[in-house]
């Protein structure tokens, strides 16, 4: 395996190109090949469970494909559709993890999260913890987020916020494919709980992705452009909303850097110290609503640390305090959008000391 | 079982003397259910527990010294002092956790069933809980979960008629939690929870079941607990003396040291000899845990994550006190 350190946070310029979707697969295939401990389960990442001898199988994947083919190599031991039930399910991947085993658990969307909430809450999250650190829990909850494509309230949220508020969980929300390949890779080989948190409207973009396998360090994020006026932080499709918005700015003569998060817990603070060191002007772009939200804890972050760097207010560009709409012509307000972004990094450059 | 009984009076009597913080459960009255079930396990299987899980550790092999150094807050403890009373856990001995929140380690054991199903290995998994958790809907989404993939896994519901200070006459649909079990497809048991024999042979058949493929099994063990729901609870304040008089004359205990000296000629020497011991043993277990020393500070932030940098957990002010 290559490590960042030669590939670093970024794609080769050129080689072969992928779709999210695939790359993750890659990196599921490969472990589940490397190693007989992982194992994968969820609702329909098969689809047509016990209906083989009517010649059906493999009949749907996840929404994001991400595990179609998987069944028919490794078998029904290691990919299990499961019911719906996702407190026992994803209570059993937990339970898995501390007698040693590796899971993979889907988590079909991110809203569905209230319903698996304590087996979160109180079991992956405290459990190495509360048992001084005898076991690891070395689980990876691969879901879906984002809205813009008219799934309604209950299945286009971003709310990573709720995990990344818990002590003892990581989270991840990679951007691209490249970066979806390398961090999954990451978080099943790390030994801690790890929410890997795409983005639907990424599932289907494609980019280089080295074919070999791969890790990307979990708490490092990536500077997209750098620029010297004002620094854009953006968390996983919105990173694409503020490399839109940067370029406007730049016909307009504002030059600005982009931070890719890819990483919410741990978080790597020095990256966003540093561009802001040198931008003295912050927008922190995220999808999650905006109350104890990522966006405000960045901003928390460089208000306590970097303070002295600051020569304008931090603003935040966030979904509002609401669900999310199910019309497209709320539904185009809710989300943030590289308008939005342009609109409000101008009125922070006019009050920019 | 006497074991059991001792510790959790000892702790109780721990708790007030030594002024400790901690919120202990008891579980006397209920030492047949643990030990009739344990008895049939060995340090490779499995055991999930609840809040009331002093007995099941014990029954299970954990050392009461480590126990009572836990209970105490101390780095000798089982947990190192990190878990306390609630979440004592020895993975040594197979005991994988007690939990404080009801109904939530049962899809716990379910995953070490998964385990053992995968790997094809003959281990079983074992979950107690209570009524109280009867009515979780954790519980039954698991049971669903282990019959259509034919865990190998045991649900052992303790049920002692009282969730915290409800009755389970009112709180659950129907009388007997194990009618639930026949929902799922998954054959059911009910036995006199008083009784230790009877609480064994049922656990046997139901872990030789599952250790040769054949699936769970759910008991229901009828039970009493003697103390109120939690050390300092009065429990006369919800339900009657007399109910408690009838259930104290079943003890599991002085009923099976009856019918050890009837059947088994064992002899009341014997039978005090065990007791000495089990006295001598606590009071090193109280030693133990009263010389075990503090936690180190720095604790408070190992176990949180296997790796995580240190200045995001150090966070909140404690570094400029």
């Amino acid at each position: 395996m290559i490590n960042e350190n030669t590939t670093g946070l970024f794609a080769p310029q050129q080689g072969r190109k992928l779709r999210y979707s695939e790359a993750q697969k890659e990196a599921i295939t490969y472990s589940m090949r490397q190693d007989e401990k992982v194992f994968i389960m969820g609702e329909d990442i098969v689809g047509a469970a016990g209906r083989s001898d009517l010649g059906f199988s493999d009949a749907w994947g996840p929404p994001s494909r991400s595990t179609q083919g998987l069944f028919t190599e490794f078998g029904e031991l290691r990919v299990l559709d499961t019911p719906i039930s996702e407190a026992a399910f994803i209570g059993a991947a937990i339970g898995s993890a501390a007698v040693g085993m590796r899971p993979i658990v889907e988590l079909m969307f991110i809203d569905f999260v209230g319903v698996c909430m304590d087996q979160l809450l109180n079991n992956a999250s405290k459990i190495k913890y509360m048992l001084g650190g005898q076991v690891d829990i070395p689980l990876t909850v691969i879901t879906r987020m984002g809205a813009g494509v008219g799934w309604g309230a209950q299945h286009s949220e971003s709310i990573y916020s709720l995990l990344v508020h818990l002590p003892g969980i990581k989270v991840l929300a990679p951007s691209d494919a490249y970066t979806a390949k390398g961090l999954l890779q990451s978080a099943i080989n790390d030994n801690d709980p790890v929410i890997f948190c795409d983005h639907k409207k990424l599932l289907n973009v494609s980019s280089v992705v080295p074919e070999e396998p791969y890790e990307l360090p979990i708490g490092k994020a990536r500077v997209m452009r750098k620029g010297y006026d004002i620094t854009l932080v953006g968390i996983s499709y919105m990173t694409s909303v503020c490399m839109e918005a940067a370029n406007i700015l730049e016909s307009q003569g504002i030059d600005v850097e982009v931070v890719d998060l890819l990483s919410l817990s741990p978080i790597d603070d020095s990256t966003i110290l540093e561009s802001v060191r040198k931008t003295g002007a912050l927008i922190v772009v995220d999808e999650d609503n905006p109350r104890c939200g990522m966006a405000s804890d960045i901003i928390s972050m460089v208000a306590e640390k970097g303070f002295k760097d600051l020569k304008a207010a931090p603003r935040m560009v966030t979904a509002p305090h609401t669900p999310v709409p199910y019309s497209q012509a709320l539904e185009s307000l809710y989300v943030p959008d590289a308008n939005r972004v342009v609109s409000v990094a101008k009125k922070v450059m006019e009050k920019k000391i | 079982m006497s074991t059991i009984r001792k510790f959790e009076n000892r702790a109780t009597e721990e708790l007030v003397e030594n002024k400790l913080v901690g919120l202990l459960h008891s579980s006397a009255g209920q030492e047949a259910v643990a030990a009739g079930v344990c008895a049939n396990l060995s340090n490779d299987d499995y055991l999930t527990s609840t809040h009331r899980g002093h007995g099941h550790s014990i029954a299970k092999g954990v050392a009461i010294r480590s126990m009572m150094a836990e209970i105490f807050g101390r780095s000798g403890g089982a947990n190192r002092g990190k878990g306390g009373s609630m979440h004592v856990a020895d993975f040594a001995v197979g005991m994988i956790g007690a939990n404080g929140i009801v109904g939530s380690s049962i899809p716990l054991a379910c995953g070490a069933a998964l385990k053992a199903k995968i790997t094809g290995s003959d281990q079983v998994a074992v979950s107690f809980f209570g009524d109280g958790a009867a009515n979780q809907g954790v519980l039954h989404e698991s049971m669903n979960l282990a019959s259509i993939w034919k865990l190998p896994v045991i649900f052992v519901c303790e049920n002692n008629l009282y969730a915290q200070a409800t009755p389970s006459d009112y709180a659950m649909s129907v009388k007997d939690v194990a009618v639930r079990a026949q929902g799922y497809d998954i054959p059911s048991t009910i036995v006199d929870g008083m009784d230790i024999i009877e609480v064994y042979k049922a656990a046997n058949i139901a872990i030789n079941r599952a250790r040769s493929g054949g699936g769970p099994t759910f008991i229901e063990a009828k039970t009493y607990r003697y103390e109120g729901h939690f050390a300092g609870d009065n429990p006369l304040r919800y339900r009657l003396t007399s109910e408690e008089n009838q259930w104290r004359e079943r003890d599991p205990i002085s009923n099976f040291k009856t019918k050890i000296r009837e059947e088994n000629q064992v002899t009341d020497y014997e039978i005090d000899n065990i007791d000495i011991d089990i006295d001598k043993s606590l009071d090193e277990a109280v030693d133990f845990a009263k010389r075990s020393p503090q936690p180190d500070k720095l604790d408070l932030f190992s176990d949180v994550y296997s790796s995580y940098p240190m200045n995001q957990l150090d966070v909140g002010g404690i570094r400029d006190q």
